[in-house]
């Protein structure tokens, strides 16, 4: 990445966050996921039934709580989606590739431009399930999830990470598709595999512990830095302005 | 007498730009290097004339303009054609070792110290032009060598757009082929041609968004490679056919946008420069989703002018608009030229090539010509006067094949005729006492008028027909 520019990166992410502001489905999109993704896991925790050990009731909020990874998983996934292949369908991408921007600078300020709005809704929604466990669940509830420490980390590490994964999963299909609907859903689609990780850790078969938190989500960095990569390379002007690739 | 003049080459103190050695006949004349004159003692009649180069001389681009009466035929062969690049390469690897020739045969039929006949050099502008005159009778065919593009300030300086046998096949489908031209700073050069012709492609091509299949080109002083990419850019604007705002942002959201990827620092000022320069002032906080198309083509400009670019490439800015948004568009074009700005000019509409553009260019796949407009009229069309009569003319061949100056003839209608001439201002008097001689009802005459687009359809009809079975 020589000479990269930071400038025009910025550049993208202003217009982009400017542009998903005025766009209502996407602010709907936005304030309607969380919500739903807050409800389920509230609700379980001020339901839970009244379980004899500490043990029972910590693998009980362990489910409730990895539920909500899924809100930095769904929200790129729809926002990437939409990045190039809406801009192509809206016509502005073609004056866009005749600017100087280099294929790293523009596909960094696209990510980081979903990235911001998905990891802040994800921390947003995490501090208001704690803050409401806090103040109104049962107490004993309340402390099964305060020492749920790697799941806490977890959820601080993962949620970036996540999305990360689709951001760049999400505008890998949306550099190919030909309309924003194919690329939300493959996009959606490809953006579930990190899951897997999430569901190993639900269903017990990995035991929740710092050194693993920390080891996932080091897969996970490795994971998003190596597809960051390959979309860099899929990034091709000419395939973009014409559909067929260059060379060919 | 016959003067070749040669001018200035393309390539700066490339290989292009060695003296060519000239031999006419067999004999050796001497040489030549680019921006000099040589006469050539030569009788009328048929002679081979013989460029002899340590470079290679790419001979379908080698243009010769014949001047009228001075030279009427001009044929052109030699060693093969290279139309890759790298086959151009090794054809200018071995003529650095030996020398590389090029025969042409010209009929000099008038002895005349003025006549001159410039060589193009091989990438300078140099497109051939294959003229058929259907409107003469008569069909011949010459090549002719384009001028090159006015020098305002009469000084050298570098060309803007330098382009050299440039390609782009998509699979089996060629967009372009082998195109050839120079357009200088300062210059609003036209580039015509039907639908689907490769207009658009070669501008992506030129902008870096398109990798060409061979050929070379430099845009803005800078070759055009893919490292060149993001330097070419910076030098250049796009504005393609649809000016592709974000309709949810303002007028002024979308130059900042832009300001900031071409990393203009402090961009108020500039925006504001170009909100003025295309007299949208007062929108620059309108949404651009409100704004009609004749004002957002104006905002696309206006994007356009932002970084100050060397070269800008308008890519059918009228298309869609109704007339008076297209004379509002015009209008900015001839403002930006007032101002000095290099643009090449995309369109179909030939009516906008002719009024704002120095010299055009017409492609058709290939490029089929390049010139000013009143040239490539000349070049194209004979001079001819149009005679109408009241009645049908008794003899019209008796007539008109006695008077001096008429070269052809023909009845264009019942009682209409087209008279090819030499000069329609010294022969024209002697076809009407040779009218009024014969008893004639003369109702009219005068000189035939061509615009641009008879040039343009001339060329165009030729493809059509050239590519019936």
């Amino acid at each position: 990445m020589t000479n990269f520019d930071i400038g025009r990166v910025s550049a993208v992410v202003r217009k982009e966050l400017r542009d998903y502001r005025r766009k209502r489905s996407i602010v709907v999109t936005m304030a309607v996921l969380p919500a739903i993704f807050l409800i389920e896991p509230i609700l379980a925790i001020f339901v839970a039934p009244a379980l004899g050990t500490q043990s029972a009731l910590a693998r009980y909020v362990l489910v409730p709580m990895l539920y909500m990874l899924l809100i930095p998983v769904i929200i790129p996934a729809t926002l990437a989606a939409y990045s190039i292949a809406g801009e192509r369908e809206q016509g502005t991408l073609e004056p866009l590739l005749t600017t100087p921007i280099r294929q790293q600078e523009f596909i960094l300020g696209k990510a980081t431009a979903v990235m911001i709005p998905s990891v802040f809704l994800s921390y947003a929604v995490f501090a208001l399930f704690l803050l409401a466990t806090w103040l109104f669940a049962n107490p004993a509830v309340s402390s099964a999830v305060f020492h749920q420490g790697p799941i806490l980390l977890a959820l601080v590490l993962f949620a970036p990470l996540l999305a990360g994964w689709a951001v760049v999963v999400g505008m890998a299909v949306s550099v190919r598709a030909s309309e924003i609907r194919v690329a939300q859903q493959l996009g959606t689609l490809g953006s579930f595999p990190p899951l897997g990780v999430i569901v190993l850790l639900a269903v017990g078969v990995v035991h929740p512990t710092f050194p693993v938190a920390l080891e996932f989500a080091a897969g996970l960095l490795i994971s998003d830095l190596l597809i960051f990569r390959g979309v860099s390379a899929m990034f091709d002007r000419e395939r973009l302005v014409t559909g067929v690739k260059a060379g060919s | 007498m016959l003067r070749l003049s040669r001018p200035n080459g393309a390539f700066g103190r490339s290989p292009f730009s060695r003296p060519w050695s000239i031999v006419i006949d067999g004999k050796v004349l001497g040489s030549i290097s680019p921006r000099e004159s040589i006469d050539v003692p030569v009788d009328s009649g048929p002679h081979d004339l013989q460029l002899r180069s340590r470079s290679y001389l790419k001979s379908p681009k080698l243009a010769f303009d014949a001047a009228p009466g001075r030279v009427s035929a001009v044929s052109c062969r030699a060693r093969g054609r290279q139309p890759f690049v790298v086959q151009r390469t090794v054809a200018t690897l071995i003529a650095s070792v030996f020398s590389h020739e090029i025969w042409i045969t010209l009929d000099h039929v008038e002895d005349d110290d003025t006549a001159a006949a410039p060589i193009q050099s091989p990438g300078g502008t140099s497109a051939t032009s294959v003229a058929t005159r259907r409107s003469t009778g008569s069909f011949s065919t010459q090549l002719a060598g384009m001028p090159r593009s006015p020098r305002r300030d009469g000084a050298e300086h570098e060309a803007a757009l330098v382009v050299e046998g440039l390609t782009k096949h998509f699979g089996a489908r060629t967009a372009f082929a082998d195109v050839s031209f120079e357009v200088d700073y300062g210059e609003v050069f036209g580039f015509l041609g039907p639908n689907g012709a490769g207009k658009t492609t070669t501008v992506r091509t030129l902008g870096t968004l398109i990798a060409p299949t061979s050929g070379s080109a430099t845009v803005a002083g800078i070759p055009l490679t893919p490292e060149n990419g993001v330097e070419i850019r910076q030098r250049i604007s796009i504005m393609p056919e649809a000016p592709g705002l974000y309709l949810r942002l303002t007028v002024t959201e979308n130059l900042e946008y832009f300001a900031g990827l071409y990393g203009l620092s402090h961009s108020a000022p500039r925006i504001n420069d170009a909100l003025e320069a295309v007299n949208l002032l007062d929108r620059a906080d309108d949404l651009c989703g409100g704004l009609s198309k004749g004002l957002r083509q104006r905002v696309g400009l206006a994007r356009t002018l932002l970084s100050d670019p060397k070269v800008m490439f308008l890519d059918e800015p009228t298309s869609g608009l109704d007339p008076v948004a297209a004379l509002e568009v015009h209008n900015l074009i001839i403002g930006l030229r007032g101002r000095g700005v290099t643009i090449f000019l995309t369109t179909h509409r030939l009516d906008e090539a002719e009024k704002l553009c120095d010299r055009v260019a017409i492609l058709n796949t290939t490029l089929r010509t390049v010139g000013r407009p009143n040239e490539l009229r000349e070049q194209l069309f004979k001079s001819a006067l149009v005679v109408k009569t009241l009645t049908p003319l008794a003899d019209p061949a008796g007539l008109f094949t006695g008077i001096s100056g008429v070269e052809s003839w023909f009845a264009d209608d019942a009682a209409s005729y087209v008279v090819t001439v030499s000069d329609p201002r010294t022969v024209a008097p002697s076809v009407t006492r040779g009218l009024v001689g014969a008893g004639a009802d003369v109702l009219s005459i005068g000189e035939a008028h061509h615009s641009l687009e008879d040039v343009y359809l001339e060329l165009i009809d030729e493809d059509v027909e050239a590519r019936r079975p």
